[in-house]
C-alpha cells in the first residue's frame, strides 16, 4: 500500500556566491508543484552539500552558482559523491555557466542545465521526467 | 524484494552508515507497510535516546535555539539526531524545508545527523513518519533526539506523547501568548522557554507565564474536552513545577541552563515513575496513530470515485435524500473492515 | 496658465472617452486587458492636468538646486557638468584590474570603481578553503595593501575619485586607499570617493553580511566619524536600493527600502552625537535603472522629494548640502539576457536614459555579455561609448528634467512617493529597519516580487524580447566572445599573499591586530587600529578572522 511519493530536492548554494533570488524562485516554483524543497543556504562547501545529501535523501540536488567558480566547485561535489557512493540523485545545474563548460560538467554526471530565461516548467518537467528511482 | 533492501539498509545502519539510515527514513516515510518492516527488524534497538520536543508558533525562534542546544550537547560530547519537520503546503502538497539553513555545520562526522521533513498534511499531529524516523535515529545509536515542529492547535499535544521532555517556546513581542492561555493548550509543557531573552518585554513574558502556572497548580480541570483529559493524566498534581527560562537563541545565553532544566526533568521522571504513565501514553497513541493511518488509506480507497463505479450513485442518492449519509458510512464502513480483516 | 479648470477636464476627459475612444475600442480593441508598469500600478491611457491638479511648483518642484530639490540638486546640473562615468570594473590581479582601469579612463571614464572577488567582500583570504574557483572570479582579488598599491599604480588619486563596492569589509578597504593616498603624497582630506558600506541592505538582498547587525552598524558609523574628521570629501555610505532590486523588489519597494535604510543610518549617527549636518552631505545613494522608463524617472525624483522633506522637517537638518539626495545609477543587471545577447545594448541605452533623464549624479552601464561573463573589452567599450553618445549627441542635457511637468510623470512621482509613504509607516509599526529585518519583513517582500514577476514572464504577461516574445528556435544561448578568467590568477595571488607574509614583520602584525581585537571588544573608534594593521600588511582575512571572534557571524532565515 503505497501513498504518492514526493519528491524531495536539495536546493544549494556552493562557494561564496551570495545571489539567491534564482535559486529561491525555482524552490518555491517546486514547492507549489508538489514537491518537498530543502534549502541549504549560502557558503555551502563541497562537504556542507555532500553531508546535506547524505542525511536528507533527495531525489535531485539542484545546485546554483553564479559566481564562474562552478568549474572549481562542481567537480569536488561530484568526486565527493562518488566517494560516498551516492548515485541515484539527479544532480542539476543553473546559475551562469558558458555553454563551453555545460559540456565537461555534464561528462561529470550533472543534467540539465537551466541558466538565464529558463521557464520553471521546463524545469519541473525535467525532474519529473528524468528521476533515477 | 523491498524486505531485502531493508534487511540489507538495516544490517548498514547497524554499522553506522548514515545513508542507510536516511534511506530507511525515506522508505518509511513514503509507505507504511515499509515502514512495519524497518520496525520489526529496528524496534528492539530503540529507547536508549533521550527525545526532546521542541515546539512553538512560527517566529519564535525555534530553530536559532536547536542550533545553539545541537553545540551544546556536542560539546559536553553527546551524539545528536535532529527532526525538524515544517508544513506541507494544502493547496501544491509541497513543502519548503528552511530549518537547515540556522543549523551551524562542520561538526565531526556522525556527530549530528539532521533530517528535514514535511508533516504531508496528517491528521492527529506528529506524523506517523517522523515517529519511525525517530526510531531510526535512535536505533542508530543517537544520545539525543531533537524533535522541531511547529506548535498549532493538535501538534502540540501529540509532541508531548512522543518526546520525553517537550520545550515550549515562546516570544516575548508576539501578541498571541494570550490566546494559546485561553485554550489551554499551554498547561501541558514541561518547560517553558521565553527566546528572544535580551527584549524588552521578555521578563514580562516570563511572569505572565509563571501566573499562569500558579493558577493551573491550584485549579481544577474539568473533562470536557478531549486535549484536557491527557493534560490532567499527565500532571496530576505531582511534584513538576515547569520552569520558565530564558534563552538568546542568537547568542546562546541560556542554553546550558536550559538543559540543565532538561536533565532535571529527566530525573525527575524516573525518580517519580512518572516515565511509566508517558511512555505508556506514547504507544498508545503511537497505535492510534498507526491504526489511523492504515483505515484512513482503506476509506480513502473506498471513497475514491475511480475506483469505485458505484460510488457516484450513491452521493447522487444521499443529495436527493433517498439515502442518508449515516446508513452509507455503515455499509463502506463494513467493507473496509473486511479488508482490513483481510490483511 | 490653465486652459482649462479641473472640474472642466474631468468633464472634458468623459466627452472624449464617449465620442472618441469607445467606439474606436469597438472596432479596434486594446493589445491588453490592462496596462501595469512594473510595480504593478494601472496605467491610464493618457494623463490630463486633471491628474496632477494639486500640485504647487514651489512647494512640490522647486527649482533645480532647491529644496525640494525634486528636478535636480544643481542649479546647472549637466551643463555644469556632465554626470560621472564609472564603470564598475575588476576582474583578475590587481595588475589586471589597474590595466582595465587604464583602458576605460583611455576611454573616456571619468571616475573609477572597484568590484571585488567574492573572498574580499566576504572576509576571506585568498588560499583559504571558502576561496577555491573564487578567486579573481568576480572582481579584482585584493588581500593586502600592496595589492592596494598595484591596482592604483599611475593612478593619481589627488585626480580621480573612486567608488568601492564593498561593506561588510569597507572600513578595511578604506584604510587601504587612505594608506596608498599616502604613499602617494595625496593627503586624506583631498581623496574623494565612495565606499558602499550599507550594511542594511547586505542582510535584505545582497547577501555579503559577515557579523550581525549591531556590530555592523558599529563599524558603519565608526567610519562617518573617521571621515568626517579625516576624509571630509568622501562619500562614507553609498544607500543602496540597486541590490533590493536585483533581488526581486519592484520600483516602490525599492524607493521606500531604500530610503528607509538612510533613515535609520541618519538616526544610528546622530544617536552617536555626531552632527547631522556633518555627515549628512556625505551619504550618498545608488538606484537601479530597470526597464520601465517614465518609473524609473519618477522613482529618482519621488526619492530627491522624499529624503529633502524628512531630512528638513523630521530630522531637522540645516544645511541644505544635507537635503539634497546624490545618486549613482547602474542599469539593471538582472534584465540582461542570455539570448540574443546584442539585445542588451538597446536595453542599457533606454535605462541609462532613464537615469540621466532622472538627474543621476554617476552612472554605469552594464556590458552586453554580463548575463553569461565579466564583460569584454569590446563590451564595455559599447557600455562607456552608450553614455557618451547620450551626453553628447542626444541634446537631453540642454536642459534640467525636461520631463518636469508631464502629466504622466508627475503623476507618477506623486503615486510612488505615496506608496514609498505606506511602506515607511509599515516599517515604523513593525520598530524600524533593523526589527523588520529579524521579521524577515524586506525578505519576504522581495520573494513575492520575485515569484509573482517571473510568474508573469512565464505566462507571457510580461515580455522578454528573444526569450518569451519571439524566441529563437534554437533556444540557447548564442555564442560570443567571452571573457574568461585564467586558473592562474588563483596561484598568482595565493603566491603573492604568501610572500607579502613572508617578507613582513610578523611581529608587528600581531601586536597591530590584537589592538583591533581590543578596540573591537571596547568602542573605540576601530578606523584607527585597522588603518595601523593594513599598514603592516595585514590581510583582509586576518582582520576580519579578529572582528568575527569578537562580533560573531549572521546566519539568515529561509525565506521564500
Amino acid at each position: 500500500m503505497e501513498q504518492e511519493r514526493k519528491i524531495r530536492v536539495i536546493v544549494a548554494k556552493p562557494g561564496l556566491d551570495g545571489h539567491d533570488r534564482g535559486a529561491k524562485v525555482i524552490a518555491r516554483a517546486l514547492r507549489d508543484a508538489g514537491m518537498e524543497v530543502i534549502y541549504t543556504g549560502l557558503h555551502q562547501t563541497a562537504a556542507m552539500i555532500v553531508e546535506s545529501v547524505i542525511q536528507e535523501d533527495p531525489d535531485v540536488l539542484c545546485l546554483s552558482i553564479l559566481s564562474g567558480a562552478h568549474n572549481a566547485l562542481f567537480p569536488q561535489i561530484m568526486q565527493l559523491m562518488k566517494e560516498k557512493g551516492i548515485e541515484d540523485v539527479l544532480v542539476m545545474a543553473g546559475g551562469v555557466i558558458p555553454q563551453d563548460d555545460a559540456a565537461a560538467l555534464a561528462e561529470l554526471g550533472i543534467e540539465g542545465f537551466y541558466g538565464p530565461g529558463s521557464k520553471l516548467q521546463d524545469i519541473i518537467d525535467y525532474i519529473r521526467a528524468h528521476l533515477k528511482r | 524484494m523491498q524486505g531485502m533492501e531493508i534487511d540489507d539498509l538495516v544490517v548498514r545502519m547497524h554499522q553506522g552508515d548514515r545513508r542507510a539510515a536516511a534511506r530507511l527514513i525515506t522508505l518509511a516515510e513514503n509507505d507504511i507497510d515499509a515502514a512495519r518492516e524497518i520496525s520489526e527488524r529496528i524496534f528492539t534497538n530503540t529507547g536508549k535516546a533521550y527525545i526532546i520536543g521542541v515546539t512553538g508558533a512560527p517566529g519564535v525562534g525555534k530553530s536559532s535555539l536547536v542550533n545553539q542546544i545541537i553545540q551544546v550537547l556536542v560539546e559536553n560530547g553527546s551524539t545528536v539526531g535532529v527532526v525538524c519537520v515544517d508544513p506541507t503546503s494544502p493547496f501544491s502538497g509541497g513543502a519548503l524545508l528552511g530549518d537547515r539553513i540556522r543549523m551551524k555545520e562542520g561538526y565531526p562526522e556522525g556527530q549530528v545527523f539532521i533530517r528535514s521533513m514535511a508533516s504531508r498534511g496528517k491528521l492527529g499531529g506528529i506524523a506517523r513518519a517522523t515517529k519511525d524516523t525517530i526510531a531510526i535515529l535512535d536505533a542508530f545509536g543517537f544520545d539525543y533526539i531533537l524533535v522541531e515542529t511547529v506548535g498549532v492547535g493538535q501538534n502540540e499535544i501529540d509532541i508531548y506523547n512522543t518526546a520525553y521532555t517537550t520545550l515550549l517556546l515562546l516570544a516575548p513581542g508576539m501578541g498571541d501568548e494570550i490566546q494559546t492561555f485561553k485554550a489551554g493548550i499551554m498547561e501541558t509543557s514541561d518547560i517553558y522557554v521565553v527566546n528572544k531573552a535580551d527584549h524588552e518585554d521578555a521578563d514580562r513574558l516570563v511572569s505572565e507565564i509563571e501566573s499562569m502556572l500558579d493558577l493551573a497548580d491550584n485549579v481544577e480541570f474539568t473533562h470536557g474536552d478531549d486535549h484536557v483529559i491527557t493534560v490532567v493524566q499527565q500532571q496530576a498534581s505531582t511534584g513538576w513545577r515547569a520552569p520558565v527560562i530564558k534563552t538568546n537563541g542568537l547568542t546562546g545565553d541560556g542554553v546550558e541552563g536550559l538543559l540543565d532544566a532538561v536533565k532535571k526533568h529527566r530525573d525527575y521522571l524516573n525518580s517519580s515513575g512518572e516515565i511509566t504513565a508517558r511512555v505508556r501514553a506514547k504507544f498508545r497513541k503511537e497505535i492510534l496513530d498507526i491504526l489511523r493511518e492504515k483505515f484512513a488509506v482503506h476509506v480513502e480507497d473506498a471513497l475514491d470515485m475511480g475506483k469505485n463505479g458505484d460510488l457516484a450513485d450513491l452521493l447522487d442518492a444521499i443529495a436527493a435524500r433517498q439515502k442518508n449519509p449515516y446508513t452509507v458510512s455503515d455499509a463502506i464502513g463494513r467493507k473496509v473492515m473486511d479488508k482490513f480483516n483481510q490483511l | 496658465m490653465q486652459v482649462m479648470s479641473k472640474e472642466n477636464y474631468a468633464d472634458n476627459l468623459r466627452k472624449w472617452e464617449t465620442r472618441c475612444l469607445e467606439p474606436f475600442l469597438k472596432k479596434y480593441p486594446e493589445r491588453k486587458e490592462n496596462f501595469k508598469n512594473l510595480s504593478g500600478t494601472d496605467i491610464k491611457i493618457c494623463y490630463t492636468p486633471d491628474d496632477i491638479s494639486d500640485l504647487d511648483y514651489e512647494k512640490d518642484l522647486g527649482f533645480p538646486g532647491e529644496f525640494p530639490f525634486t528636478r535636480g540638486i544643481y542649479p546647472t546640473l549637466y551643463r555644469g557638468r556632465l554626470w560621472t562615468m564609472r564603470q564598475f570594473a575588476g576582474l583578475g590581479t590587481a595588475d589586471d584590474t589597474n590595466q582595465r582601469f587604464k583602458y576605460l579612463i583611455a576611454n573616456g571614464q571619468t571616475g573609477l570603481s572597484v568590484a571585488f572577488h567574492l573572498p574580499t567582500l566576504y572576509g576571506y583570504e585568498s588560499g583559504t578553503e571558502m576561496t577555491v574557483g573564487e578567486i579573481g572570479k568576480e572582481g579584482v582579488a585584493i588581500d593586502t595593501l600592496a595589492d592596494m598599491e598595484t591596482l592604483f599604480s599611475d593612478i593619481d588619486l589627488g585626480k580621480i575619485s573612486t567608488s568601492m563596492t564593498i561593506n561588510a569589509p569597507a572600513s578595511i578597504l578604506l584604510a587601504m586607499y587612505v594608506a596608498v593616498g599616502e604613499k602617494q603624497g595625496v593627503p586624506a582630506d583631498q581623496l574623494t570617493g565612495t565606499i558602499q558600506n550599507d550594511i542594511l541592505k547586505e542582510y535584505i538582498a545582497q547577501k555579503s553580511w559577515i557579523f550581525p547587525p549591531e556590530p555592523s552598524m558599529r563599524l558603519i558609523i565608526d567610519t562617518i566619524e573617521y571621515c568626517t574628521a579625516h576624509v571630509p570629501k568622501w562619500n562614507t555610505i553609498s544607500i543602496s536600493g540597486y541590490h533590493i532590486r536585483e533581488a526581486g523588489a519592484t520600483a516602490v519597494q525599492e524607493l521606500a527600502f531604500t530610503l528607509a535604510d538612510g533613515f535609520a543610518y541618519v538616526e544610528a549617527a546622530c544617536d552617536r552625537g555626531i552632527d547631522i549636518d556633518e555627515f549628512a552631505p556625505r551619504l550618498s545613494f545608488f538606484f537601479n535603472a530597470h526597464n520601465d522608463f517614465f518609473e524609473e524617472i519618477a522613482k529618482y525624483r519621488a526619492a530627491r522629494r522624499i529624503w529633502a522633506k524628512r531630512m528638513k522637517d523630521k530630522y531637522q537638518a540645516q544645511n541644505p548640502e544635507s537635503w539634497r539626495l546624490r545618486f549613482h545609477t547602474q542599469t539593471a543587471g538582472v534584465s540582461l539576457q542570455a539570448q540574443e545577447p546584442e539585445n542588451n545594448i538597446i536595453r542599457v541605452t533606454l535605462q541609462a536614459l532613464a537615469a540621466v533623464l532622472g538627474g543621476t549624479q554617476s552612472l554605469h552601464t552594464n556590458s552586453m555579455d554580463e548575463a553569461l561573463a565579466l564583460p569584454s573589452e569590446k563590451a564595455v567599450k559599447i557600455a562607456l561609448r552608450t553614455q557618451q553618445i547620450i551626453a553628447n549627441e542626444s541634446g537631453v542635457t540642454n536642459t534640467i528634467d525636461p520631463l518636469g511637468g508631464s502629466y504622466y510623470v508627475e503623476w507618477l512621482t506623486n503615486k510612488m512617493e505615496e506608496e514609498a509613504e505606506k511602506y515607511f509607516q509599515k516599517i515604523d509599526d513593525i520598530g524600524g529597519v533593523i526589527p523588520a529585518i529579524r521579521k524577515n519583513f524586506f525578505q519576504m517582500e522581495i520573494a513575492r516580487s520575485a515569484y509573482e514577476y517571473q510568474i508573469q514572464v512565464e505566462n507571457g504577461d510580461t515580455e522578454v524580447v528573444g526569450v518569451n516574445f519571439q524566441r529563437s528556435a534554437s533556444c540557447s544561448p548564442e555564442k560570443i566572445d567571452l571573457l574568461k578568467i585564467d586558473e592562474s590568477v588563483a596561484q598568482r595571488q595565493i603566491q603573492r599573499v604568501q610572500d607579502i607574509k613572508a617578507s613582513r614583520d610578523n611581529a608587528r602584525v600581531e601586536e597591530v591586530l590584537e589592538a583591533v581585537r581590543v578596540a573591537a571588544e571596547g568602542t573605540d573608534n576601530l578606523m584607527y587600529p585597522i588603518l595601523d594593521a593594513v599598514k603592516e600588511y595585514a590581510t583582509v582575512g586576518e582582520i576580519i578572522d579578529v572582528l568575527k571572534s569578537v562580533f560573531g557571524v549572521h546566519k539568515e532565515d529561509a525565506v521564500f
